[in-house]
């Protein structure tokens, strides 16, 4: 133990205090203890020192598969938020037992948020996320529910609390809690205090119920039996409230009997959460005025295609070039209000261009959809159509590439989050790795023509192995069923019938179409080590093996990966799937240029992602590299790289994607058959020679 | 309804009662017009919104024998022109389908056409314009199509592959009629109509639908179909409770994803 803690360790604290804790356990638990101690101190010794002090006590009120959740529970705090939320987690034993048992029986969001997520979208609406809060809330935008919820005694009744607090605040959303300002200005301007809210929540909520109960029953009862078992309902607010359950009634008809029953006291309710509306005010101020530019936007697009005007064109030819609004449209454009007891808010808009109703497109459609919910309806105002300024400004807001979100390090926006395998934990650090797909800089097809001439004669002959193994039609022959009598074995059977023996069946010819259905991922090491002939046989290889490739016909990207700590995971997209082989693709292939380390866990989970959209019979990932992964983070280095790596190959091969790898180095075989398994790799001990074998390794792998 | 075994010929495969079909616009008269001047028709639409109904009724309507073909990746234009078979050491001439509506004058239907192969859809180009002939290449023989013959084809533009999608100097010979899934109201009298539910579980049926066809792009490829809701209301009609029809008729077809399922199924279970 004095091993592993030393660098938490001072004059002051010693290891004598948690190993005498320790001693009076059993010997599986000390030696449990010890084990994961030293695991943990490979990260932090800080929070080994506090994990073996604490874990006594641990071990003394929870069984070992409980401590060890607890333990990694702490380390996910870890991973995610730093040392402090983690010491405090792990100093909190007591509280976690107790929160055990109640996860036991509760319902835990994390795993019934994306169940909750898509029920929710498809009871309708704005799409509503998910997330995490202490407070059941919405703010328009998210539902935010708490992490686990316990009250009943066994699951089932907890999930179906947990959904009706969600649908209760889906219901806000949907039944137009929010809509206009009304409560909005309520709460500003002071005609619903702090317990006017409450008492206006208690009232909105017999509201959304009975909508509830006309359009889901089926989730109304639920809700209502729930409502039976853990309140006590007020009768008398709800015979008060009669008049908000008819059908019409509308948020301000809630207000009103707010402001008017000033002397009740609101009911409590299990589902119901809270009003929050400074969240809500916040966002609807965003949208508000997201909604309007994209519907502008859009309405422009429509009179555009009305006029017969490219919208590129429009802007170019506009002498106001910096005109937000194109004002002539607005006494074009004008949107009627029809009552459709049909939709959702009980009115409809149609959109009338020089007096002619137009259909606009989806995504105007949804945007309208998204303001009436808003507002309860499309403002006059809203009425007119972009002009190239608004259209500019909203331009320059989307460009948000990798290149630009990578000012600063630690934003991950725009960037794709990966796990990562921690071996001696033997669990997923969540979300760990952070990877951006970057472009090559610009070049010219100079290496390409050299690499050209300089294998001129091994192309020609490339080509023409491949181009035997392409599928093409064959005839079969002798086929008891087919598209045409086969002569021969006609001719045959009636000789063979004249002399009196069985007439065969087989006489017809069949086209025997064969199409290769195959997609590959070429994974190229841009890593520093590659430097040099390195770097250049890599590059001339994939020249060929891209010769090879589209003679096959097979569909193929080459992405180069490169990483520095698992926050600057990199790939630089060569050819994607989609792209023709053209003279863009080989100037790039001429760019590939050592980078950095080679993290290969991420880059690997990237690229299966991708293979996984592919439709293909077979999909192979085949990575050139020259060496073991490896990464400027020591932690990184040896074991847990290539544990990581036999991990991210290991689910590549659970989508259905092969993986191969080829590589230069010639320890390889110590450690590629334990990442890859024993027939999936190649080891090239001479690099001169990897363009020419590279081919033919391929040739081998996929026919 | 009883119905028995009856073997037919394809070409005298006439529909004698009326199928039952709710005209979502004009598409009848549409379908009409393109008939009475020869030209071929190209139905689009997702799966199970009633385009094979649709040409049922057209069939039925018109008072031709309906020959269906549903493609598949194999099929071949002998599948559909005709071949030679060996009989007793002879060779005969067996006419395939699209041959027989040619010589009996019916409506020939290809099915999900983008199925096929690439080279096959290629033998209907000199039928599918003004020629209106099928060449019979290893007969010899060209057939000219009398006027009662219609050639028509569906497909799904759903399906984003961008290897099924139709080629342009095919799609540009026909008369397209899109089919979608028919309004809240039609569609609950059409589910009310097709399995013999009550109007109440009609609308809470449809109202499913809806629900599903949110979720398209959020983890479902479709939507449930119209068809799928029938089939629902028919187990209904038979006394499953309506959760568990939901649950087998539509929500399993939909999907084989355990998040989504369970959220499909909730959805179902909100509404009954």
């Amino acid at each position: 133990m004095d091993v592993y803690l030393d660098p938490a360790l001072s004059s002051r604290r010693t290891a004598a205090g948690p190993a005498h804790d320790l001693a009076a356990c059993a010997r599986a638990e000390q030696e449990f203890v010890l084990h994961w101690g030293a695991v943990v101190a490979r990260d932090n010794a800080e929070l080994a020192y506090q994990f073996t002090a604490f874990a006594a006590e641990a071990v003394r009120c929870m069984d070992l598969e409980a401590v060890q959740s607890w333990l990694l529970h702490a380390m996910d705090l870890y991973d995610k938020k730093g040392q402090m939320p983690a010491i405090r987690a792990l100093q909190d034993v007591a509280g976690f037992a107790a929160n055990r048992q109640e996860k036991l029986a509760g319902a835990v969001l994390e795993e019934q948020a994306p169940v909750l997520e898509r029920f929710i979208c498809g009871l309708n609406g704005r799409p509503l996320q998910i997330a995490r809060h202490a407070r059941c809330f919405t703010d328009t935008e998210h539902i935010f529910l708490p992490p686990v919820v316990g009250r009943l005694p066994d699951k089932a009744s907890n999930l179906r609390l947990l959904k009706a607090m969600a649908v209760h605040q889906w219901a806000q959303n949907w039944y137009g809690t929010w809509r206009g300002d009304a409560l909005l200005r309520a709460v500003q301007d002071g005609t619903l205090d702090a317990a006017g809210l409450e008492r206006f929540h208690a009232l909105e909520t017999i509201r959304l119920d009975a909508c509830l109960a006309r359009d889901l029953p089926g989730l109304h009862r639920d809700m209502a039996a729930l409502r039976q078992r853990l309140d006590q309902v007020d009768a008398a607010l709800h015979r008060r409230a009669d008049a908000l359950t008819r059908p019409g009634a509308d948020v301000a008809d809630t207000l009103r009997l707010a402001v008017a029953l000033r002397d009740l006291p609101a009911d409590p309710c299990c589902y119901r959460g809270e009003l929050d509306a400074a969240a809500v005010q916040a966002c609807l101020a965003v949208r508000a005025a997201l909604d309007r530019d994209r519907f502008r936007i859009a309405l422009a697009r429509l009179v555009d295609e009305h006029d017969g005007v490219s919208a590129d064109a429009a802007a170019d030819d506009d002498a106001d070039a910096g005109a937000e609004l194109r004002e002539d449209s607005r006494a074009r454009l004008d949107a009627r209000r029809h009552d459709d007891p049909e939709a959702p808010n009980g009115v409809r808009f149609e959109l009338f261009l020089d007096g002619k109703p137009v259909a606009p497109p989806e995504d105007l459609v949804s945007t309208m959809e998204s303001i009436i919910q808003d507002l309860g309806e499309i403002p006059p105002d809203y009425l007119v159509a972009a002009g190239p300024g608004l259209y500019r400004r909203r331009a320059l807001q989307q460009a948000r590439d990798a290149d630009s979100v990578w000012a600063g390090t630690y934003h991950e926006e725009g960037a794709f989050l990966y796990d990562e395998w921690d071996f001696s934990r033997q669990h997923h650090r969540k979300d760990w790795c952070v990877l951006r797909e970057h472009a090559l800089p610009a070049a010219d097809l100079v290496f390409h023509q050299q690499t050209v001439r300089k294998y001129g004669g091994l192309i020609k002959s490339i080509r023409r192995t491949f181009e035997v193994l392409r599928g093409e039609d064959r005839t079969l022959r002798r086929q008891p069923h087919g598209e045409d009598v086969d002569i021969d074995a006609l001719v045959e059977a009636q000789a063979d019938m004249r002399a009196g023996h069985e007439m065969t069946q087989r006489l017809f010819l069949r086209q025997h179409k064969e199409e290769r259905s195959i997609a590959v991922a070429l994974m190229v090491d841009m890593s520093g080590s590659t430097r040099g002939w390195i770097n250049d046989a890599e590059r001339e290889a994939l020249i060929l093996l891209s010769e090879a490739l589209t003679t096959l016909g097979d569909r193929f990207a080459i992405y180069g990966f490169s990483g520095w700590t698992r926050k600057r995971c990199e790939v630089y997209p060569v050819k994607c799937f989609g792209e023709p082989y053209d003279d863009q693709v080989k100037a790039r292939i001429g760019a590939i240029a050592p980078k950095d380390y080679t993290r290969m866990g991420a880059p690997i989970r990237h690229l299966t992602a991708l293979l996984k959209a592919q439709e293909a019979r077979t999909k192979l990932l085949i990575t050139l590299s020259d060496g073991k992964p490896d990464d400027y983070d020591p932690q990184y280095r040896g074991d847990y790289g290539i544990e990581d790596t036999r991990q991210a190959l290991f689910e590549a091969r659970l989508d259905g994607v092969h993986p191969f790898c080829i590589t230069i180095d010639e320890a390889g075989a110590e450690y590629l058959p334990h990442m890859y398994g024993a027939a999936n790799y190649t080891v090239v001990a001479d690099v001169s020679r990897l363009p020419a074998k590279v081919s033919e390794i391929y040739r081998r792998i996929a026919s | 309804m009883q119905h028995e075994l009856r073997v037919l010929k394809p070409e005298e495969h006439f529909i004698e009662d009326e199928p039952y079909y709710e005209p979502v616009a004009d598409e009848i008269a549409v379908f009409e017009a393109a008939y009475g001047n020869a030209l071929p028709i190209l139905l689009k639409g997702p799966t199970g919104c009633g385009k094979t109904r649709f040409m049922e009724h057209m069939a039925w309507r018109l008072k031709r024998p309906l020959i269906t073909v549903s493609c598949h990746d194999d099929l071949t234009s002998s599948d559909l022109v005709g071949r030679f078979l060996v009989k007793g050491g002879e060779t005969i001439w067996v006419d395939g389908p699209l041959a027989r509506a040619v010589r009996a004058g019916g409506i020939c239907y290809l099915d999900e056409i983008v199925e096929a192969r690439k080279d096959t859809t290629v033998v209907i180009h000199p039928l599918a314009d003004d020629r209106r002939v099928l060449p019979m290449e290893k007969l010899g023989e060209l057939l000219e199509a009398p006027d009662a013959f219609c050639l028509a084809i569906s497909y799904n533009p759903g399906y984003q592959s961008v290897l099924k999608d139709l080629k342009q100097s095919t799609r540009q010979r026909f008369v397209a009629l899109e089919f979608d899934y028919p309004n809240a109201a039609l569609e609950q009298t059409i589910v009310q109509r097709e399995s013999g539910i009550d109007e109440q579980q009609a609308r809470q049926l449809v109202k499913f639908a809806h629900m599903t066809r949110n979720l398209k792009g959020q983890g479902l490829d479709e939507g449930a179909s119209t068809r799928l809701l029938v089939h629902a209301g028919k187990l209904i009609a038979s006394g499953v409770a309506p959760v568990v029809a939901c649950r087998s008729a539509i929500a399993q077809a939909l999907t084989d994803d355990a998040d989504m399922l369970s959220a499909v199924n909730e959805l179902s279970a909100s509404l009954f």
